[in-house]
């Protein structure tokens, strides 16, 4: 042997079969479990939404976790209630909001319970059950490698518009590793964020002024800033309809006009002829006939993703 | 607008004189509105041959252009006045990158169950109509609705130089909209044309039905009628 395939104990183990070895068995996916990545933006002009991780911040870090290259595939849970057997030996790491992860041994016993944000190895035939969160919604589970599946323009992404990608993750389901791992990460663990409790109030959500904001004007606006806003049952990876006791009105000379379907981003806030907004997600349509009357930061798409049905939100206005 | 967060578009550049308004959309994307909707596909073709490594995503609308930018690799006022660099010259539009061929042939069977609507609603017999439909180069304008769902106008009304003493095809969409269009189904609404790339809702009158493929993924250009893309109609009997 050479010096060079000396390697460390780690590398000995995945490095042989990692391409197409099945390393995941699906037990439960919970009430939704996608495949998702960095998504595949650069297609929008024909008519194909970038998709991705809802939460990004999320979804880079479980993946750094792990020491995955930038842009593998993660599963997106939502929920909780996520099983996964190993079925050999798997390093994985769970990111998201505040849960326990369960460890099982093949015995059915529990052996360890790790918080969200640690890295960890599943021996095989151990399961991992991601919890419930108190608070906020998605977690991502990523295992060393990234997971394998066809990519449809350049992404593993599910997109539950278009259809575009893997379909929804079964119970059953076997995954295996795409070998996309680079170097070990410096730290098995992420610093965890603060605790939020009921008491801290509604979610701010950061907001700059959109590109029909004068459709709406300062009365749209200070409704906009001043309303606690209650997330709708009816949200998804499309967008987050929310709900509040007045709607935004347009002003008056803007009541009768329509918008030609114009382009869309994550995060931008659209406000219907009902007058309760609609908050893009990743899978959002790539135009839309509704004026945007104000466009979320990066970070508050993030926490979007985050927020569940029945929590109180507000926006706060960025210059 | 009152001071408190002041002018709500107060991304707005000045670009009065090239009849373009630059409208914020966030930290990492702005919305070119223009004044005449037919300089779209000009001014688009234009910025998709031209754009630098940052720009993430163009996307064509009706009267407007979405520019996504990369917001860690450049600021929103370079993407501002690269835009209107490019709307300022006069230089021919450019093909674009993800059309192949540029101009398309489709055979189509004019067999779609609103057409004897459509040719009442335009006063023009069926026989017309199908003549209209075919002599007519058609641009497409922009893709919304479905992957691959192109808006097609009459090049005349984009200021091309396409037959113009064509009647317009244009039709209001049905009352009450359909559940299920087959794929392949072309249809007319607004001004418009399109063809259904998937079976899918839809509220269109349709005229007549393509075998051609207009979306795969798993092809080199995915969309058969990318924006900027010509389109012929031939009668296929």
């Amino acid at each position: 042997m050479t010096n060079e395939s000396v390697m460390s104990g780690q590398e000995r183990r995945d490095a042989p079969a990692l391409p197409i070895s099945p390393a995941l068995w699906i037990e439960a996916t919970g009430p939704l479990a996608l495949l998702q990545d960095a998504g595949r933006p650069g297609s929008a002009q024909l008519g194909v939404p970038a998709s991705g991780a809802a939460d990004r911040s999320a979804y880079a870090a479980a993946n750094r976790l792990v020491g995955n290259r930038a842009g593998a595939a993660c599963i997106e849970t939502v929920f909780g209630g996520l099983v996964v057997r190993a079925l050999r030996a798997v390093f994985v790491a769970v990111a998201g909001p505040p849960a326990e992860l369960v460890v099982t041994g093949a015995d059915g016993r529990t052996r360890v319970v790790h918080p969200v944000g640690y890295s960890f190895l599943l021996d095989a035939g151990e399961t991992v059950t991601v919890g419930v969160p108190e608070r906020g919604l998605r977690h991502y589970l990523a295992m060393r490698g990234g997971i394998e599946a066809e990519r449809v323009l350049g992404s593993r992404a599910s997109d539950v518009l278009s259809g575009l990608g893997p379909v929804p993750l079964e119970a059953g389901a076997v995954l295996a590793t795409a070998g996309e791992q680079e170097g070990w990460p410096a730290a098995d663990h992420l610093v965890p964020a603060p605790v939020r409790s009921e008491a801290d109030g509604p979610i701010v959500l950061d907001v700059s002024a959109g590109p029909r904001a004068d459709w709406f004007g300062e009365p749209g606006l200070r409704s906009l800033r001043d309303t606690i806003w209650t997330v709708s049952p009816e949200s998804n990876r499309v967008g987050v309809r929310l709900t509040g006791e007045h709607p935004i009105v347009r002003l008056p000379g803007r009541r009768d006009d329509e918008l030609p379907s114009e382009g869309m981003v994550a995060g931008a806030v659209q406000v219907p002829p009902s007058g309760f907004p609609v908050l893009f997600l990743r899978d959002h349509p790539v135009t839309g006939g509704y004026p945007v009357i104000a466009v979320l930061t990066e970070a508050s798409v993030d926490a979007l993703a985050q927020l569940r049905p029945g929590e109180p939100v507000r926006m706060r206005i960025r210059l | 607008m009152g001071a408190e967060w002041g002018s709500p578009t107060s991304g707005t550049v000045p670009a009065a004189d090239l009849e373009l308004r630059l409208l914020p959309m966030g930290e990492s994307a702005l919305l070119i509105e223009l004044t005449d909707a037919r300089r779209v596909v000009p001014l688009y073709a234009r910025l998709r041959a031209a754009a630098p490594a940052w720009v993430m995503e163009l996307v064509p609308a009706a009267k407007t252009i979405l520019v996504v930018f990369d917001a860690r690799r450049v600021g929103r006022a370079a993407v501002g006045h690269w835009v209107v660099d490019q709307a300022a010259r006069d230089a021919p539009a450019a093909p674009i990158a993800d059309a192949d061929p540029v101009t398309v042939e489709l055979a189509l069977r004019y067999n779609g169950p609103d057409l004897d609507e459509v040719a009442s609603s335009t006063g023009l017999g069926v026989e017309e109509v199908i003549r209209a439909h075919t002599a007519a180069v058609w641009v497409s304008a922009f893709i919304g609705f479905a992957p691959g769902f192109a808006y097609l106008e009459p090049e005349d009304v984009l200021g091309g130089s396409g037959a113009r003493d064509v009647p317009r095809l244009d039709v209001p969409r049905r009352a009450v909209p359909r559940t299920a269009v087959p794929a392949g189904s072309v249809a007319l609404a607004a001004g418009y044309c399109g063809i259904y790339p998937r079976e899918s809702p839809g509220g269109w009158q349709l005229i007549g039905s393509t075998e051609a493929v207009l979306w795969d993924p798993s092809r080199a250009h995915p969309a058969l009628l990318a924006p900027g893309t010509r389109v012929r109609f031939v009668r296929d009997e």
